[in-house]
C-alpha cells in the first residue's frame, strides 16, 4: 500500500489529434512532497498536470494516487484538487460560497458549509471579505480565495497551475514563501506547475523538468541545478556554462577534450572515446578571469562582450568559439580589485573539478520559438 | 485628447451631420406619430393637433370599428412570449452545444443561419403551401409560431455566442474539481453566470416575434396578431386612433425593454464591478 498522497505515473501518453503533448512519462511523486513540474510554455506540463486532476484523460497509461489507479475516475472525486491559472472563481458567488462551492454539492447543510469556509477563509486570513464577490478582490486576494476553495475539500494532491505568474513581483515572493510554509502545515502533496526556474528551486523538494513532452530530468533542485542531465536542462537551469568538444584522449583517470578553436579540457569521466562529441558544464561562478591560460589545461579564451554590474556579484560574458556565450559570475570585490573592460580579450579558468559531464543529448534551447 | 481649441476637420461635421439624419429618421416619425396620438377629438390624422386628449384611446377600446384589436393583441402577446420561452430555452443549450467543434457543426450552423436571409414573405408562402399540402390547417400558433422561431432561434443563437464569447470554460471545469456532477455544474454554475446574457436573448425572442409582419403574413390561419391587424387598418381606418395603437405598442415594447434592463443591471450590481473573470496576459 502506497502512502497517501503519493502520485505514481505509468508510460503515460497524451495525444490531441495528431501531436503527443506527453510522450511515455513515468514518475514518482513522494507523499507529502512539494514538486515543481518546470519547463516552456508547450513543453506538456499543464496537459500533465490537468491528466493528474482528472480534466484530462491519458491516451495510455496509468496515473495512481495514493495507491488506487485513478486513470478513469472523474475529477472530484480522486483526491485532487487544482487551483487554476486564472484562479476561475464563480463570478456570481460570494468569496464565502465559492469556498463553499464543493460542501454544497457534496450535499452538507447550510451551517455546517459556512462554518467550514469560514474556518478555511480564516486561514488564508480573509474571513473580513467573505460577503464580497470576486470581482471587488484584489488579484492577490483572488488567489487566496482560489486557494481556500481548493483546499477545502481535504485533498490528498493540491495541484497548482502557474499560481504565481498573475501577480506582480513583491506579491509573487510573499505568496511562494505562503505556498511552502502552507504545505509544510498541511503535509499534503503539491504539484506546482511553473515556467520559473528560481520559483522551481526555491519551493521544490523534486524538481521535474520538461521538454516536448518528456521528463529530461527528476531530482531535488540541488541536483537539478548542480548536476543537469543535458545541456538543455543546464541551460534552462541556468547558472552554468556549456562546452562543447572532441574526446582526444582517454584512460582511467579521465579524458582530454578539444573545442574547436583549440582550447583544453580535461573531464574526469574514464569512459569516453576517442573521437566522441561531448558537452560539459561549468558554473558560472566556478571561473575566474586572468590574462593567460596558465598551464592550467581549463581555459577559454574570449573577448568581453558586456559586463554588468549586480550588487553581490559581477557578470561578465566573453565571446568565445562556442555557440553560448561563456559568462562569469565574479564576487564584486574580487572584479574591482581589477577591472575589465568590453572589448578585452582575456581568459576564462578553472580547475578541471569544475566540469561535469552532460550524459543526456537533449541540446534545445528551452526556447519553445527557438525548437 | 486632443485640445478643444483645434479646429475641428471638415469630416467632423459631416458625420455629424449624418448622425443628426440618423436620429431624426429614427426618433422623428416615432414622435410625430406620439404626439398625433393625443389628437383631439375633432381633429384628424395629420398635423396640426387640434388640441390635446386622450379620445382616441379611449375609443380605440370602446368602438366597434376597430375590429378584434384586444383578440389581435392578446394573441401577439401569447406568441411572443412562447417565442421568447423556446428561443431562450433552444439558444441556450444549442450555444453551449456549438462551444463543441461537434460532427456537422459548420453545415448545421450555416443551414440555421440561412433563414436569416431568406426573405420573410417568401418563407411565409412556402409554409403556408406546405401545410396546405400536408393537408393541415393553418393555426396562429402552430404554423405562426413556427414562422417566427425559424427568425428569433437564428438571431437568439448569434446572441448567444456573443454572450458565451465572455464565458470561460474553466469555471466549469472548477465546479467539476470541486465534485460537481453535470446537472449540478449547469444548475450552479454556467445558468446562473449566463443569465444576464440569457435575458438579452429572450427579449429579442420576445420583440422580434411581436412586431414580425412578413413571416406572419400566410401563416396565421384566420386570426391575425396585431401587425397584421393593424396593417389591415390603415387602409380602412382613418381616425388618430391608428396612432393610439402606434402609442400603446411602443409603450409595451419599451415597458418590456426596460424591464429585461433593469433585470440584467440588478444581477450585475450583485456581482461587483464586472462579471468577467480576472484577465491575467
Amino acid at each position: 500500500m502506497s502512502a497517501k498522497g503519493e502520485i505514481r505515473i505509468e508510460k503515460v501518453n497524451k495525444a490531441f489529434d495528431a501531436t503527443l503533448a506527453v510522450k511515455d512519462v513515468d514518475l514518482v511523486i513522494e507523499a507529502g512532497s512539494y514538486c515543481c513540474m518546470l519547463g516552456p510554455s508547450g513543453c506538456g506540463k499543464t496537459t500533465f498536470l490537468r491528466m493528474i486532476a482528472g480534466h484530462e484523460t491519458p491516451t495510455s497509461g496509468r496515473i495512481l494516487i495514493g495507491g488506487a489507479d485513478v486513470t478513469n475516475i472523474p475529477t472530484g472525486s480522486r483526491g485532487t484538487a487544482l487551483m487554476f491559472q486564472n484562479y476561475a472563481l464563480f463570478p456570481h458567488l460570494s468569496v464565502q460560497e465559492n469556498v463553499a462551492f464543493s460542501l454544497k454539492v457534496a450535499g452538507l447543510g447550510t451551517a455546517e458549509r459556512r462554518e467550514r469556509a469560514m474556518a478555511m477563509l480564516q486561514r488564508v486570513q480573509l474571513a473580513h471579505l467573505a460577503d464580497r464577490v470576486p470581482a471587488q478582490l484584489s488579484g492577490g486576494q483572488q488567489q487566496r480565495v482560489a486557494l481556500a476553495r481548493a483546499l477545502v475539500t481535504n485533498p490528498q494532491v493540491l495541484l497548482l497551475d502557474e499560481p504565481l505568474s498573475a501577480l506582480d513581483e513583491f506579491l509573487r515572493l510573499r505568496m511562494r514563501s505562503e505556498l511552502k510554509r502552507l504545505q509544510k502545515d498541511l503535509g499534503i502533496t503539491f504539484v506546482h506547475v511553473t515556467h520559473t526556474q528560481p520559483e522551481a528551486i526555491a519551493l521544490a523538494d523534486q524538481v521535474v523538468i520538461m521538454d516536448q513532452g518528456i521528463v529530461e530530468q527528476s531530482g531535488g533542485p540541488r541536483d537539478v541545478y548542480d548536476n543537469p542531465h543535458s545541456p538543455y536542462v543546464a541551460r534552462f537551469m541556468g547558472g552554468q556554462n556549456l562546452i562543447f568538444g572532441t574526446v582526444e584522449g582517454s584512460s582511467k583517470s579521465g579524458a582530454a577534450v578539444v573545442d574547436g578553436a583549440g582550447n583544453r579540457f580535461t573531464l574526469s569521466s574514464s569512459d569516453l572515446l576517442k573521437g566522441q562529441k561531448v558537452a560539459f558544464a561549468i558554473r558560472r561562478d566556478g571561473a575566474k578571469l586572468a590574462d593567460k591560460p596558465g598551464n592550467a589545461e581549463n581555459a577559454i579564451r574570449g573577448e568581453i562582450s558586456n559586463i554588468e554590474y549586480q550588487g553581490t556579484f559581477v557578470k561578465v560574458a566573453l565571446k568565445t568559439a562556442q555557440k553560448d556565450e561563456f559568462i562569469v559570475y565574479l564576487a564584486d570585490g574580487e572584479y574591482f580589485a581589477r577591472p575589465r573592460a568590453v572589448g578585452d580579450t582575456i581568459c576564462a579558468v578553472w580547475p578541471s573539478t569544475g566540469n561535469h559531464f552532460l550524459a543526456g543529448e537533449n541540446n534545445s534551447s528551452g526556447d519553445p520559438s527557438g525548437h | 485628447m486632443q485640445p478643444s481649441s483645434r479646429k475641428k476637420p471638415i469630416s467632423f461635421y459631416t458625420l455629424a451631420a449624418f448622425f443628426g439624419l440618423f436620429i431624426l429618421f429614427l426618433y422623428g416619425p416615432m414622435l410625430s406619430i406620439f404626439i398625433l396620438s393625443f389628437q383631439g377629438t375633432h381633429g384628424n390624422m395629420t398635423f396640426p393637433l387640434r388640441a390635446v386628449s386622450t379620445h382616441w384611446f379611449g375609443d380605440l377600446f370602446t368602438s366597434t370599428r376597430y375590429g378584434d384589436l384586444g383578440g389581435a393583441f392578446r394573441r401577439s402577446m401569447a406568441m411572443a412570449l412562447a417565442a421568447l420561452a423556446v428561443t431562450a430555452v433552444v439558444c441556450f443549450f444549442a450555444g453551449l452545444a456549438f462551444r463543441k467543434r461537434f460532427w456537422g457543426a459548420g453545415p448545421i450552423f450555416y443551414l440555421s443561419i440561412v433563414s436569416l436571409v431568406i426573405p420573410g414573405l417568401l418563407l411565409s408562402f412556402g409554409i403556408g403551401q406546405m401545410f396546405q399540402l400536408a393537408g393541415l390547417r393553418l393555426h396562429w400558433m402552430i404554423s405562426g409560431l413556427g414562422a417566427h422561431l425559424s427568425w428569433t432561434l437564428p438571431f437568439g443563437l448569434l446572441i448567444m455566442f456573443a454572450v458565451l464569447n465572455r464565458f470561460d470554460g474553466s469555471w466549469e471545469e472548477a465546479a467539476r474539481d470541486a465534485g460537481a456532477t453535470p446537472s449540478q455544474v449547469l444548475r450552479f454554475v454556467t445558468l446562473p453566470i449566463l443569465f444576464p446574457g440569457l435575458i438579452a436573448v429572450a427579449l429579442f425572442g420576445f420583440t422580434l416575434s411581436y412586431d414580425e409582419f412578413p413571416r406572419s403574413q400566410l401563416t396565421l390561419g384566420t386570426r391575425n396578431t396585431l401587425p397584421l391587424e393593424v396593417a389591415n387598418m390603415t387602409s380602412s381606418v382613418t381616425t388618430p386612433a391608428l396612432y393610439a395603437i402606434g402609442t400603446i405598442t411602443t409603450v409595451i415594447s419599451l415597458a418590456v425593454i426596460a424591464l429585461a434592463f433593469a433585470a440584467i443591471a440588478a444581477v450585475q450590481r450583485r456581482r461587483g464591478k464586472s462579471a468577467r473573470p480576472p484577465s491575467h496576459s
